[in-house]
Parts: structure tokens; sequence; C-alpha cells
């Protein structure tokens, strides 16, 4: 007898998805909040780490895949694993030390211990479990794990495209993306954490809306100088666009000439980062790296969204880990140059601070408004929610529809590979 | 204690921190701005690292960036700080724990509870003040706001520590 415990979703997927436009029920009801647990993040490519937060042998990090708790940790021959937080005997938790380097991970209750690579490696007392008991098969039970350019992702479905399928178009958005190490490996730096009451799909929706820049951000773009204020300005210019990668990604271009950071070296350097340059030439870099370095501080100059819980945004890493229907946890990750200058790195702190995380001028507007959906979808349960601003004049793009700069072409995105994975 | 000038010090920072905390509750920012040295810094760590300037922070501001948290906190156009959460503070726990030429670094602790949406939560913070003491009193030259939980999951913030 097989027991079908999929979920029954009144309404289906495809009563909730349209191509203009979605339904209430996608912010706030939590049996489809469980299904899309079940059918999205235990079965596709989640974003866990970045290779540079486990740098040595035995360093691990505590991270999600959906709802599990999982340790990332790097074995003795450097290679990644993603293992359920869960011993195998009684179920507690073998780490609860949120970052830090180890030798094995120990149970605290009976005291089984486990390798690096999450097998089974001795427990007290063996005989009462027999002669027929295989330690084997009694290791932390272990995800697959891939990376691409130091972005590690885990999934339990071992059925699942290998991950450069996933990503497809991306990767190379996300060598460009990259390149804001000016030459040395990107590293994360420090993170700010902060819960939203909101669904997790407002913050997956977020990063590819250029259109409430503006308006949210007001007060951010006037506690800039006149120059960096032009740059981010980006919706009135209207030069970039978003286009649809597939599979549910996406890209927001806001500056293009900050795509490839590698190009327009010669590009006068803003008079924000005359400073940092004098430092850097007192250091003694030549012309060149320092115009590198100085055009990597600033970021790149799109935002590139991953289903389902990444983006690469500008000059941070933005990870979403969804807790209830009506609360999300936020990560921004900051990242730097490993082995790069001082100058640069706190450059680049700053810089973080100065828009994200829970203090920043820019995180508690965003905050603020996602809450307010979550708020707002209490009534009017009958009421579209929007997803067709520039449909009009979407035109095809490299990979796939590309629209304008305030598109919602991203999100349309997005929803299509929601409704192919919540059908299947 | 009998040392009576010490306990005069503590009074007297004591009474500065309370003066600051009732500002800040009370968002008389420009009373708050005027507390400060101009190298002063105001800063909201994460973890336990002391070396700020080279590690990420909630905030780690400087005179000019004071200004202008103070003047988002104003203007209206945000909309987190437009109404801010309210807050209700109390400080206790006072230790001075070093005099140094004109430098006094003060420490104490902050329970915090803001109000917004009909919804309460509620802070622990450790402050920790350098104040320089000049002819118009003290003036602050360093205060670190370690929350207890400030490198866990926190929620944004609205207004000041």
């Amino acid at each position: 007898m097989t027991i079908d415990n999929r979920i029954e979703l009144v309404p289906e997927p495809d009563e909730l998805v349209f191509k203009d436009h979605i339904r209430t029920p996608m912010y706030d009801d939590a049996a489809l909040f469980d299904a899309e647990m079940d059918r999205i993040f235990k079965k596709t490519w989640v974003w866990v780490a970045h290779e540079s937060e486990i740098p040595d042998k035995g360093s691990f990090k505590l991270s999600q895949v959906g709802r599990d708790p999982v340790i990332v940790v790097r074995d003795r021959k450097g290679r990644i694993h993603v293992m359920i937080n869960r011993c195998r005997h009684r179920a507690a938790t073998v780490c609860e030390v949120k970052q830090g380097k180890t030798a094995s991970f120990q149970c605290p209750y009976h005291g089984w211990g486990y390798g690096l690579d999450g097998s089974l490696r001795a427990l007290p007392y063996p005989e009462q479990y027999g002669d027929d008991f295989d330690k084997a098969q009694h290791g932390l039970l272990k995800l697959r794990t891939e990376s691409y350019a130091g972005m590690v992702f885990a999934t339990f479905n071992e059925e699942v495209e290998p991950l450069v399928e996933f990503l497809g178009p991306v990767t190379k958005w996300i060598d460009l993306f990259m390149k804001q190490g000016a030459g040395y490996p990107v590293k994360a730096i420090g993170e700010h954490q902060f819960s939203v009451p909101m669904n997790w799909k407002i913050q997956l929706e977020n990063t590819t809306d250029a259109y409430h820049f503006p308006v949210v951000h007001k007060s951010f773009l006037q506690s800039l100088d006149d120059e960096t204020e032009e740059v981010f300005s980006f919706l009135e210019q209207g030069k970039g666009y978003v286009e649809d990668l597939g599979n549910g990604h996406s890209v927001m271009v806001m500056i293009p000439e900050l795509v490839d950071l590698e190009d327009n070296l010669d590009a006068p350097i803003p008079e924000r980062f005359q400073t940092l340059a004098q430092e850097l030439r007192d250091e003694g870099h030549d012309d060149q790296q320092v115009r590198r370095i100085v055009r990597a501080v600033g970021g790149a100059g799109f935002n590139l969204n991953l289903f389902p819980n990444v983006s690469l945004s500008l000059a941070f890493f933005r990870v979403l880990t969804p807790v209830n229907v009506g609360c999300t946890d936020v990560r921004h990750i900051a990242i730097g140059m490993d082995g790069g200058p001082d100058a640069a790195n706190r450059a680049r702190l700053r810089l973080h601070e100065h828009f994200q995380g829970p203090m920043g001028f820019g995180s508690p507007d965003d905050a603020e408004v996602w809450e307010r959906i979550q708020r707002g979808v209490q009534g009017g349960a009958e009421l579209p929610i929007l997803i067709n601003r520039g449909l009009e004049d979407e035109q095809p793009g490299e990979a796939g529809p590309r629209g304008h700069i305030s598109a919602e072409t991203g999100m349309r995105a997005a929803y299509d590979m929601w409704k192919r994975m919540m059908q299947s | 204690m009998t040392d009576t000038r010490n306990d005069s010090l503590l009074w007297s920072a004591q009474a500065f921190i309370w003066a600051e905390a009732d500002m800040l509750d009370r968002r008389d920012y420009e009373a708050w701005l005027a507390l400060w040295r101009d190298d002063g810094f105001y800063t909201l760590p994460i973890g336990d690292t002391q070396d700020f300037d080279n590690a990420l922070n909630l905030c780690h501001d400087d005179a000019h960036m004071r200004r202008e948290r103070i003047k988002r906190f104003q203007q209206g156009f945000s909309i987190s700080s437009a109404p801010p959460a309210r807050t209700i503070r109390t400080l206790s726990r006072f230790v001075i724990e070093a005099t140094e030429g004109d430098d006094v670094r003060v420490r104490c602790a902050e329970h915090l509870i803001e109000d917004k949406f009909g919804r309460q939560r509620i802070w622990a913070a450790d402050l920790t003040y350098t104040l320089t003491v000049t002819p118009d009193g003290f003036k602050i030259r360093h205060k670190v706001a370690r929350l207890l939980n400030s490198d866990g999951m926190l929620n944004s913030f609205s207004y000041l520590f």
C-alpha cells in the first residue's frame, strides 16, 4: 500500500497564477505554504552558502534548505557536504554553533559521533545493537551538493538536473557579478539578518522590482551625493531592462555601464571614491589597478534573482528562508575582496551598512512595505495582485522575454516556475 | 562606597545618559545630535567584534552619517519612520569602567520596548559610552550599543538605541 501524502489544494496552482496577476492565497494560505515547501524547496536547488564562509578543512556553518536545518561543511579533502542537523539515533541536533571549525560532530545526548562527511564513526556501547547493525546506514542524512563560482547549492532531489543546467544563462551573469572581486576572490565579510512578517514570495519578487525604488528608497537617494543619486536614478533614465533567464531566474539591469566591471576602466573616478582611490595609490597600486578596485567597490549594475531563495544584488547576496506562510527570514551578506586592500573592503562594509540591514537607509523601508502587503491581503481576498506591468512592450531578449527596467517580467518568470513546480 | 569623587562621576554620567535616553524616546533628535563630539562614532556592532572599522556593523555612524540618519527620520519620505515605532527604554546597572585624561568610559544595560502595528517587541543591549568632559558638560566620543542578539535574526529599527 502506498500512502498519498500530497496535500490537496483548494484552489489548485493554476487557479492562483495567471500571466498578468496572482491570487490572494499566494501570500496567506497556510496549506499552500506547506505544499510549496514540499514541491519547491524539497525538489530544486536551494542556495546554502558561499564557499568563503567555510574556507578551511573542517570549516562549517549552519544553514537551511526550506524548513530543514542543515550543516554545510568542508571535509579533510576539501569536499563540501550538506547534511541534515539531526542525529540518526533520537533526532537531537548535532551542532548548535552557527559557524566554526571542527574535526567531527557529536550528538550531545548519547554521544554518537559523525565525521565531516556525515558518516557515523562511533557510538558508545554498540554491542546492544547486535551484529547486523550497519554504521554505513546511519550517517547524517546528506543532500546532493553542487557549486558554481563559489555559490553552494543543495537539493533533496536526486533526480533534478545538474546545477549548471538549472542555472543555464544565469552562469554568465554570476561570472559578471563576481568581477567585483577586482581580481581577488569574492569573500563573505559579514551579514545582516532580519525577519519580516511576510510571505517568502514577496521578498522573491522585490529583488526584481525596480518600480518601487524611487518611491520606497527616496530617503536613501536623498542621503547620497548628487553624482551617486544620478547613478541610482535608473528608473528615470530608463536605460536598463529586466530579462527572464528561464527556470524562474531573471536579471534586472539597472546601470548598464556597470554590467561588466572590467569595461570602461578609463571612465572618471566618481567623487565619492576619490579618497579611496588616493588611499590605494598611496599603498602602491598602479593607476589601472586603482581604477579596477574602485570600480569593483561600487558593485555591479544589476540584480540577479535566482529561484527560489538567493539573489546576487548589486554588491551583496540576498538570501531568503521561508519560516511560515506569513514570516520570512532575510539575510544580506556583505562581500569583499579576499586578500584585497583593507581600505577597499572597509569602503564595501560602509556602503553595505548604508543601505542594508535592520538599521540601513534602505532595508527598513523595504521591510515596512513588505509587511504592508501581508497586512493588505487580509482584506479583499477576491481582488487580484497585479503582475502585468510592462507586458505591453515586452520583447524577446537573449534568453527569454525582456521588458522595461520597471517591468514585472522577473516576477512573471518566477511565477511561471512556481506554477510548473507546484503542478508537477 | 566611600569614594565620593567616583560616586559623583557615576552620578553625573548616569544623569547624562538618562537625559540622552529621554531624548531618544521623545525623538528629540536635534538635541541628541548636539551631545556629540564632531569626531564621535555611534556604533551598533554585530557579535563580539571590537574592530568596528573593519567589521560589518548594523550601523557605524560618523557625524555626517548621524545627521543623514536623523534627516531620514525627520523628512517624512521613509515609510518605516513615518510614523516610526514608539519606544520606552530603561537604563540601569551603570558601571564606570575607566577614566583616562578627560575621557570616562561608562557601561550600562538598556531594555527597550517598541510598539508599532499594535505589536510590541522587546530588545536588550549593553551600552558602552566614551564621554569626554568639556566645559559644556559631557560630549560623546563613542557610543556602542551591542544588542544581546546582534548576530541573530533581528527586525528593522526606525529608532535609535
